[in-house]
């Protein structure tokens, strides 16, 4: 009796250790100490820092495609189908990190058409996202039946945004949850270039200042750290570590671009019931410095879709 | 034997108290966290992870101006509130949801673009010396379409 005892005393000592073991390594990424942990605060900030110790996760988070393509809209820029990586170009990827790249790509092209309303281009780059998913193995990030749902609702653009969000949420967690975040990172770099890509071909060099398209262009330097820092995850990766390099000429031209901003001053705003996070911002991007930058992202993103 | 068998079955069932199955997240992630983004579009984004009592994540995203957002985040049934704090680059805190009763979501809108940092953390459940409860947690966002 008391050996079974032993033995089972043992096992469950063991199956805690693995537990233990399992539960502290599920997150993949264990979370770096930041900064802000070790920082003195002042007013009330400090009692809520005070609980911030070290994170298990991190989450290193670019705007989506459609996210990106929404940018590109709301600045007013207009439709340009040429600007699109051509469908037919899916039979040319057969790797691993070529169909990532270009899901991220196609999905990005996918969010531009959904937004201008181009009801055959949608259906065209929702299949050439299917393709790539599929290549990749992704089993149903694209179903059949939500290509069937997107050609009947053609003519909706909110559920045709729903279903956009929905395949890449699909592909998105179908990488991480196995394993693959390499990929993932890859899928997610890919939509980022393309929407860099398709914002600085749209700008108009004569109507450069106050430009609204050059400043969301701008905006993509507060991204590019956080885009190396997902990448950098997955450092060692071959096809992660040739993106690296790729994506530091993109930095490297952004590193002269110079943002300051004002502290940011929360509001609430009773009315609209939303908080406005009041700032201003000042950027000094040149028409130099852009067209280098414009001539870096082309030239990456040719590499890209080849 | 009969004591390892009771004891290995009793474990493997705190296990999987324990440790919520990956499509059990994604399954939440979908049913429970993306109604809470309401009449704003998923960005199609994903960040799940399972978290335990007192663990924190934290997600870094630039946010743009002119764009209006909402932050969304559930954790699972049996998890207490999920606290989360946003703070901006000069690590000034924004929005703290344990100071306004642990919403769910906070709305908000940006006159300039900035990269902010959110921080995750399932607030203590105050019952010590039992196994300490882990579960799905997510946080989304969604923006208005213009």
């Amino acid at each position: 009796m008391n050996k079974f005892l032993k033995i089972g005393n043992g096992v469950l000592a063991l199956l805690f250790l693995f537990s233990l073991e399992f539960t502290g390594c599920r997150s993949g990424v264990k979370g770096e100490k930041t900064e802000a942990d070790t920082l003195a605060f002042t007013r009330s900030d400090a009692a809520v820092y005070e609980n911030i110790k070290q994170a298990e996760k991190i989450f290193y988070t670019l705007p989506s495609p459609l996210e990106s393509a929404m940018l590109i809209k709301s600045a007013g820029a207009v439709f340009d189908e040429d600007l699109l990586n051509p469908v037919d170009n899916t039979r040319n990827y057969n790797t691993n990190k070529s169909m990532a790249l270009n899901l991220g790509i196609y999905t990005c092209d996918l969010s531009f058409a959904s937004l201008y309303d181009q009801t055959q281009l949608i259906i065209n780059y929702m299949s050439a996202a299917k393709k790539m998913a599929d290549g990749l193995g992704i089993l149903d990030a694209i179903s059949d039946e939500d290509v069937e749902k997107l050609e009947a609702n053609i003519h909706d653009r909110e559920v045709i945004m729903d279903i956009v969000s929905q395949t890449y949420m699909n592909s998105n967690s179908y990488l991480e949850e196995n394993g693959q975040p390499a990929i993932a990172a890859i899928v997610l770099t890919g939509g980022w270039i393309e929407g860099l890509y398709i914002s600085t071909r749209l700008v108009d060099m004569k109507d450069f200042d106050n430009n609204k398209l050059v400043g969301r262009i701008i905006d993509q330097k507060l991204s590019i750290d956080i885009l190396l820092r997902l990448l950098e995850e997955s450092k060692g990766h071959p096809a992660i570590d040739e993106i690296i390099a790729q994506v530091q000429k993109i930095k490297t031209v952004f590193d002269k671009i110079q943002v300051t901003t004002t502290p940011v001053r929360p509001e609430y705003d009773q009315a609209a019931n939303v908080t406005v996070l009041k700032s201003e911002v000042k950027a000094d991007l040149s028409p130099d410095v852009f067209t280098e930058l414009a001539r870096t992202v082309t030239e990456i993103r040719s590499n890209l879709i080849k | 034997m009969r004591i390892l068998k009771i004891a290995s079955v009793l474990m493997l069932f705190a296990l999987a108290q324990v440790i919520p199955a990956n499509g059990q997240c994604k399954t939440f992630a979908k049913k429970t966290c993306l109604p809470e983004l309401g009449s704003y579009t998923h960005d199609g984004n994903y960040h799940v992870t399972t978290l335990t009592v007192g663990e924190e994540a934290e997600l870094f995203k630039t946010f743009y101006s002119d764009m209006e957002y909402r932050l969304a985040v559930c954790g699972d049934e049996g998890l207490p509130p999920i606290e989360f704090t946003v703070i901006d680059a000069n690590r000034n805190i924004l929005f703290s949801s344990r100071e306004a009763n642990y919403p769910k979501y906070w709305d908000f809108r940006l006159e300039s673009s900035q990269q902010l940092r959110i921080v995750l953390k399932v607030a203590p459940s105050g019952t010590q010396g039992e196994i300490l409860p882990s579960g799905c947690v997510a946080i989304m966002f969604g923006f208005k379409i213009k």
